[in-house]
């Protein structure tokens, strides 16, 4: 399938985006838009490619709160967006390596997606044939007497996600880590392309499984932007219902993980009870113990039934219930406490440079949360707190999980008490008129998700861009760790749990 | 007739570490798992697992040394020879007046030393990081060993590890300077066996472990002789700790069968109350940094010293 020809074929004129506008840019408005980045007036939310020009989602200080903007790049060269603002360097890697538009100027030219065993080269791009041999990957040096590597990965001791990890440590002390992730790349670029719009949701879906509900709600809404899709009362409900259990599932699951990665295994034991109670309770009422393929452009595939309900209830009781309990083993543990606070600190101005969202954010002083700042429903019309702190260890950000989980909780109660009854999905068909574009951001449990897409006349989608949180939060890993000691890395790492999935694509 | 009871009895001894160390592993597994409400599996899965690996082909790097190959058979036999020399059921058996309590110890360190070089014999960088982390805790936690030694030796007047078992049953009192022994060889147990907080024998990260780290690239056969002797390990300290400390029921060697038994019903309750309070200890604490052992071994080192010079203290006044 020749992706190139498609593209120009479909685009005799260009409409807008929706819910937030795109504007084509020039070269000097491209650069100037760099500029407002390095000097932080502006936060990177995405930088992605098409096969002639390369589109950068931007957090505003001002409304609209997003805006996209397009270059177009014929040359098949753009002026690096990373050589002033690091965090866009790997995306552009990665379009260097999907779509083979060359970042001019860019300070780290490497691959980063590609290992060169694909078989192909710039597979959304000129598809060049190649040996499947590996590319040879030269790491950033750290050079020095005391100084020698350790190299971990991509094959791990436990059941992981896999990626690699250099670190160079002198001693026990880490010097520096690089990552090389990439290894789980399944191509979602292409097959997105092409696809009609119940595949694509469930391509969506299934971009990193752990967020499954978060992601297939964000592309729903994109979809619901682009047609302008009024999405009855009662599914925007339940679908913020699914985001909440699913948060709070992973919350607890992650906690415990961390515990666990300390030799606590008690509090993951706990952990696991809760997250598993929600995985239930989720299956009965939506027969799905992830969620996974429930939300649909439009609406929601399943409803809640009021038994459900009132087992939700009783399980957010219970929840609330021991939660308390959990906190106070968390906090008491002084063994525990000695292994997390001050571990794996990043800075306030590093997650405020890399806009990293979720709970890393958060834990450093960045109260960024789509919920609030997006606003989008039903969120605007619920109480709720969003958890901060300052501290900006792996402490802090199991306490911000905490916070979290409070919050999530009086959202479930909300949602349960303020549900309408109706319809759970809207009848639309897709209108034979014009390409659509859309846009959303959502807030899944690892922080915001972005998603972009430009649907073909004929209804299929042309190009889905879906970001995951991990992007601007696996760089800050690498910071953390820095001045810690090797053995400290699984807590930091598992106080991130970035997404391998969903950033390799 | 005697010397071949005796001989019997020293069998039986060795016979009996062997097959209980797996045995403490699975009891401390099963608990752990109860007290963190799962199942767990059986007792006897460490007995099944050793069983797999011998049946299984050994998979060695291709710049494997002689070193890498026969470590196993030497950090097993050392172990196997330290564990039958401490008094399990009964003092004085035939050859523990081969060796000491000094000559235990260096045993155990001796197989340390094996363990170590072959951590580093193929170059993996985990292996090199186990064993740099092991010389670290071993050189804090050797020296503690010894005091302890110096301590129990000068109140029971001998090295002879069964002479100082039956002097302990005979003299049951109350000493300062033995509590203070008892802490630091708790202290000392816990980091030689890599057991939680010092290491975690559990974990699947292997940026954290010591003495998986070690073994990481063993299997097959040696991987079982290495697991059957860092078993026996823990069975030895446990039983090294029974028998100095909580000697009560202790048979002496001429005494018959019948104490015997209950010489040996004896240590499988004292093994069972290790193994339960370990496995307590180790649910209810973190795992502490890396850099943190040393505080934690220096503890035990320091209460060792004051031991000593407490006894040498008490003795002259």
């Amino acid at each position: 399938m020749n992706f190139a020809s498609k593209q120009t074929a479909a685009q005799p004129s260009r409409p807008t985006c929706l819910p937030w506008p795109r504007e084509v840019v020039d070269r000097a408005g491209w650069l100037a838009m760099v500029e407002s980045l390095a000097k932080g007036e502006r936060a990177l939310l995405s930088l992605w490619g098409e096969s002639s020009c390369v589109h950068m989602a931007l957090l505003e200080q001002r409304e609209p709160p997003l805006r996209i903007v397009t270059l177009e790049c014929p040359d098949g060269a753009f002026p690096s967006v990373g050589r002033l603002h690091p965090p866009a360097s790997r995306l552009e890697r990665a379009i260097h390596d999907l779509y083979g538009l060359k970042p001019e100027g860019a300070s780290d030219q490497r691959p980063w997606l590609d290992h060169g065993r694909w078989g192909v080269r710039q597979p959304c791009g000129a598809r060049q044939e190649i040996d499947t041999t590996c590319d040879r990957y030269e790491f950033l040096r750290a050079e020095g007497e005391p100084l020698h590597q350790i190299p971990v990965g991509p094959v791990h001791a436990g059941i992981i996600e896999p990626g690699h990890f250099r670190f160079s440590a002198n001693g026990e002390t880490v010097v520096r880590l690089e990552e090389r992730l990439g290894f789980a790349h399944k191509g979602i670029d292409q097959l997105m392309s092409g696809a009609s719009i119940e595949r694509a949701a469930q391509i969506a879906a299934r971009v990193s499984g752990d967020s499954t509900v978060a992601y297939s709600l964000a592309f729903a809404q994109a979809i619901e932007a682009a047609f302008d899709v009024n999405v009855p009362p009662r599914a925007i409900y339940l679908r913020a219902l699914m985001a909440e259990l699913e948060r709070l599932a992973n919350h607890f699951g992650d906690i415990g993980g961390i515990c666990n990665d300390a030799a606590f295994s008690l509090m993951q034991a706990h952990c696991n009870l809760v997250r598993e109670r929600i995985l239930r309770e989720a299956a009965s009422a939506f027969g799905h113990r992830l969620m996974m393929d429930r939300i649909t452009p439009g609406g929601t595939l399943v409803d809640l039934k009021p038994e459900s309900a009132t087992a939700l209830y009783a399980m957010t009781d219970w929840i609330a219930l021991m939660t308390p309990r959990l906190i106070a083993l968390f906090g008491d543990t002084t063994s525990l406490q000695d292994r997390t606070v001050g571990t794996g600190f990043v800075s306030e101005a590093l997650v405020k440079q890399y806009a990293c969202g979720g709970y890393v954010g958060r834990a450093s002083g960045r109260a960024f949360d789509a919920r609030k700042a997006i606003g989008y429903a039903p969120y605007p019309h619920l109480a709720f707190e969003v958890g901060a702190s300052n501290e900006g260890d792996v402490d802090a950000r199991v306490w911000v999980r905490f916070d979290e989980i409070r919050a999530s909780l009086k959202i479930v109660r909300q949602i349960l008490d303020e549900t309408p009854e109706g319809p759970i999905i809207a009848a639309w068909a897709l209108p034979d008129d014009w390409t659509r574009e859309g846009a959303a951001l959502v807030e899944g449990f690892r922080g915001d998700i972005f998603v972009w897409l430009r649907m073909r006349a004929d209804g299929v989608v042309q190009r889905c861009h879906l970001r995951d949180p991990s992007w601007f939060q696996w760089p800050l890993l690498e910071a953390a760790i820095k001045d810690n000691i090797v053995a400290d890395f699984p807590l930091c790492n598992k106080s991130f749990n970035c997404s391998y999935s969903g950033h390799d694509l | 007739m005697n010397f071949l009871f005796d001989f019997v009895a020293q069998g039986a001894q060795m016979l009996l570490v062997l097959a209980l160390s797996p045995l403490i592993i699975g009891f401390t597994r099963k608990l752990k798992a109860r007290l963190l409400r799962r199942k767990g599996p059986p007792i006897i899965q460490p007995w099944r697992d050793l069983i797999r690996l011998l049946r299984k082909e050994v998979v060695l790097a291709e710049n494997a040394s002689w070193l890498y190959r026969s470590a196993p058979y030497l950090i097993f036999a050392m172990t196997w020879v330290a564990a039958s020399l401490v008094p399990t059921f009964a003092t004085g058996l035939m050859f523990s007046w081969s060796a000491d309590l000094i000559a235990i110890i260096a045993l155990l360190g001796s197989a340390r030393f094996f363990l170590a070089l072959a951590g580093m014999d193929i170059g993996t960088s985990f292996g090199g990081i186990g064993s740099s982390r092991e010389a670290m805790f071993g050189s804090l936690a050797e020296p503690a060993t010894i005091m302890i030694v110096f301590t129990v030796s000068f109140v029971a007047g001998t090295t002879q590890l069964s002479e100082i078992a039956a002097y302990m049953a005979g003299n049951l009192e109350l000493r300062a300077s033995v509590g203070m022994a008892l802490v630091a060889l708790l202290i000392v147990a816990i980091a030689e066996n890599g057991r939680v907080p010092v290491d975690n024998p559990a974990t699947h990260l292997e940026l954290t472990m010591v003495h998986e780290a070690m073994v990481l690239e063993y299997s097959g056969r040696y991987l079982a002789l290495i697991e059957l002797a860092s078993a026996l390990k823990l069975l030895l300290y446990i039983s090294l700790i029974a028998c100095v400390f909580f000697p009560v029921g202790l048979a002496r060697h001429d005494a018959g069968l019948q104490a015997m038994a209950i010489g040996l019903g004896a240590y499988l309750m004292k093994l069972a109350i290790g193994g339960f309070l370990l496995a307590l200890f180790e649910t209810s604490t973190a795992k502490m940094r890396v850099f943190r052992v040393p505080d934690f071994l220096g503890a035990g080192l320091m209460l060792g010293l004051l031991a000593t010079l407490l006894v040498f203290v008490t003795r002259s006044l």
